[in-house]
């Protein structure tokens, strides 16, 4: 009986040994600490961001008193409105103009500031950086006092020069202009700071070598400098073009919306229909139709990464 | 440690003493034996003006025996209409939610019917106007209590002295401080006039043409006077009526008078115009005028609030009223019921009225008349005539009398002063009425 009992004890001492080393090695594996620390942002992705998301599914779902399911009408009833006509194309302006600008400003910058002195160069980097680090409602209202229309600095300015007035927020033009000026203001220097990183890492020895091929500086740029930076590039424009696509601060309080609806975008169209006009299905309707937008050009732009990623 | 052990003989002793002391004391109340109310009130913009609000309602509470905590929620940036469909979706917030304009109606299935303290409540200060009506009623049940504190009309704010010189008008005779206005000729002919020969002398109308509610209400005030409805009570679509073109062919020749940039002004900007004394006349509540009295008095002492002109179909005043609404949802109805009666006393309006120096008014025909609007200055009496305390307007709101929930697309929307400004700018008649009458198509859906 003592024999059986000793043994006992020790299969229990062998089983939970096991055991603590089965924990042990589980926890000690990489991905299961990767995936306990990433669990906290997935839980919070998960409340924030999904079930929001899921929740203006169902909504965009529901009649208007939100009392009935209609599956798809919101959808087809919007598909017939010239004003959701009206803000795509101008979303499409909106995003896709500011995002050329910010890119094309980002990158003549980033390289006159990559050609400074390492000495200098850190201030640069620091006061090139401002318009992006200063909250966005912030500066557009600095920007909606330069742009007022009665008391304008801009104006003023340009009457020294015989110019103006410009009703920079009243003229369906120029109302689309400012509201386009101040997004590139403010995301030029994000494009600028990524194309920095990537031009620091183009190795010397590759302009040397186009160098003494006799490469002039625009085929250095276009045979040397544009392959190495093609993913930063696409990867920047997709990140900009979803930002700027679902941008809502600046035209809110720029213009919002106006002159004539002629500066709406998804977002302060989803607004003002949505909470302002008390049609909650309708405006999650007009902000869900930005997801197929945004998730084809992601499709895009990401497949050519990879496969750029897979040919190195 | 020691440790005292309580015998069984002490126990029972105990007890009894106890049971015994608690049936033999006298009924004592709580501090908050009726429980909690949470409000959620319209941050107001003039200073001070909540202070009236907190203490009306720590009256109340002190007398009913109520714990109250009470949010400011500012409208800036559409706060409060945003808090409105948070908790209309959760079910769950404040007890009472005062609400602007549109939203009793919009949330008329979940709020509480206060049809019963409202009956009580006119008997004592009067009838409510048709626009109170209009946006808290439905089906004969009433939605929300008129709020006195935010409610507002928006009516002409001259400069005394650019008027005369201009426009040879003496807002003062003419809307005389204490007695009758004479303003048999103010009509639309003649503002029209006024603006065309202030605008020559270099001080227009400032008058916006914008998407937010100055603009809107405006505009919504000067189709009314010409009998413009984009859709009736019935709810048909009525553009393409002689009414709604006369008041296009109207607004043509107004919007060639006012400020180039008036397209893009919001509900600052024509604040800002009478207060850098560039405008001899806005369409606002008297906060332009309180704000020149402390950044440019010699502009405030020139400003003298009145009434609209009148149309060939009446004098429509915009009147934009806020609402206390109480959600079927919550937790102390009663008690809710017995604050909105108690802050819609005639003494709770005259102290709201006096805290925001005029601005705030109540919807009832009784209260027009209070002291503050007569004695405000300078100059003095220059509010007088702002509650229209001889009943010359037509309380009215831009987009009526649509059914409540068209005529809140409509107004939200701004499709009339969209309308007016496609038409003054180089659309035809027939083209820019199609496009109007293509957003109340939309708008019809249910």
């Amino acid at each position: 009986m003592a024999d059986v009992v000793v043994e006992q004890a020790r299969s229990v001492r062998a089983a939970s040994s096991r055991k603590r080393t089965s924990l042990r090695n589980v926890l000690g594996r990489k991905s299961t600490v990767a995936f306990l620390l990433t669990l906290p942002l997935i839980l919070l992705i998960a409340s924030l961001v999904l079930y929001p998301a899921f929740y203006s599914m169902h909504l965009a779902t529901l009649n208007k008193s939100m009392q009935k399911f209609v599956g798809l009408n919101n959808f087809t009833f919007l598909f017939k409105r010239d004003t959701f006509w009206m803000v795509v194309r101008q979303s499409c302006i909106f995003a896709i103009t500011a995002v050329f600008f910010k890119a094309l400003l980002g990158f003549i910058v980033a390289h006159f500031v990559h050609n400074l002195p390492a000495k200098g160069q850190r201030k640069w980097r620091g006061m090139l950086l401002v318009p992006w680090v200063i909250p966005p409602a912030m500066s557009t209202l600095a920007w909606l006092w330069l742009f007022d229309p009665s008391y304008s600095a801009f104006n003023y300015t340009l009457s020294f020069f015989g110019i103006g007035p410009i009703p920079w927020l009243g003229d369906t033009f120029w109302a689309r202009f400012s509201v386009i000026l101040v997004n590139v203001w403010y995301g030029a220097p994000f494009f600028m700071i990524m194309y920095l990183a990537a031009l620091k890492s183009v190795p010397d020895q590759l302009y040397e070598a186009a160098a003494i091929d006799g490469a002039n500086w625009w085929q250095r740029i276009w045979y040397v400098t544009l392959p190495m930076m093609r993913n930063i590039i696409a990867i920047t424009t997709l990140f900009s073009l979803i930002v700027t696509f679902a941008n809502f601060d600046i035209v809110r309080i720029l213009t919002s919306g106006g002159p004539l609806d002629s500066t709406h975008i998804f977002a302060t169209w989803a607004f003002q229909v949505g909470i302002q006009s008390s049609d909650i299905p309708l405006g999650a309707c007009v902000s869900l139709f930005m997801v197929p937008i945004l998730a084809v050009a992601a499709i895009f732009i990401l497949r050519d990464v990879s496969k750029r990623g897979n040919e190195a | 440690m020691s440790r005292k052990t309580l015998t069984r003989r002490q126990f029972v002793a105990a007890t009894a003493m106890s049971s015994a002391a608690l049936i033999s004391a006298p009924y004592v109340r709580g501090a908050y034996a009726a429980g909690k109310l949470s409000i959620g009130f319209w941050d107001h913009w003039v200073p001070g003006a909540n202070k009236a609000s907190t203490d009306l309602v720590n009256e109340w509470a002190a007398k009913e025996k109520v714990e109250v905590s009470i949010d400011y929620i500012t409208s800036n940036n559409k706060k409060l209409e945003l808090t409105v469909a948070a908790e209309a979706q959760a079910k769950s917030g404040h007890d009472i939610l005062q609400m602007p304009t549109w939203w009793p109606h919009a949330y008329a299935d979940q709020l509480e019917s206060v049809t019963d303290i409202m009956g009580p409540i006119i008997k004592q200060n009067g009838e409510v106007n048709g626009t109170t009506k209009y946006l808290g009623q439905a089906g004969g049940k009433w939605l929300a209590v008129p709020a006195t504190v935010g409610s507002q009309i928006k009516g002409p704010c001259s400069r005394i002295d650019l008027m005369k010189k201009h426009a040879g008008i003496d807002v003062q005779e003419m809307y005389p401080a204490g007695s009758t206005p004479k303003d048999e000729n103010w009509t639309t002919d003649t503002f029209l006039k006024a603006a065309e020969a202030c605008n020559k002398a270099g001080v227009p109308f400032g008058i916006g043409l914008g998407e937010t509610t100055d603009s809107v209400d405006t505009a919504g005030a000067i189709f009314q006077s010409f009998g413009a409805e984009l859709v009736n009570a019935k709810g048909d679509i009525t553009v393409k009526t002689d009414a709604v073109r006369q008041a296009l062919e109207f607004y043509k020749k107004l919007i060639a008078v006012l400020p180039a940039d008036a397209a893009s002004w919001d509900d600052a900007s024509n604040n800002k115009w009478l207060i850098s004394g560039r405008g001899a006349l806005i369409l606002n509540p008297p906060s332009s005028w309180a704000v020149a009295k402390r950044d440019a008095p010699q502009v405030a002492e020139q400003c003298w609030t009145h009434g609209m002109p009148a149309g060939p179909k009446g004098r429509f005043a915009p009147f934009l009223p806020y609402f206390w609404g109480v959600w079927a949802f919550g937790k102390n109805k009663e008690a809710a019921k017995s604050l909105l009666t108690h802050l819609s006393q005639p003494s709770s309006i005259e102290k709201f009225v006096a805290a925001s120096g005029g601005y705030d008014l109540p919807a009832f025909a009784n209260m027009t008349k209070l002291k503050t609007w007569a004695e405000e200055g300078p100059p003095k009496g220059t509010l007088y005539s702002y509650p229209d305390p001889h009943g010359r307007q037509t309380m009215s709101i831009a987009a009526s009398p649509a059914p409540p929930k068209i005529a809140q697309q409509i107004y939200s929307q701004a499709t009339l002063t969209k309308l007016a400004l496609r038409y003054a700018r180089g659309e035809t008649m027939e083209q820019a009425l199609a496009w109007a009458e293509g957003e109340c198509e939309g708008f019809m859906r249910s």
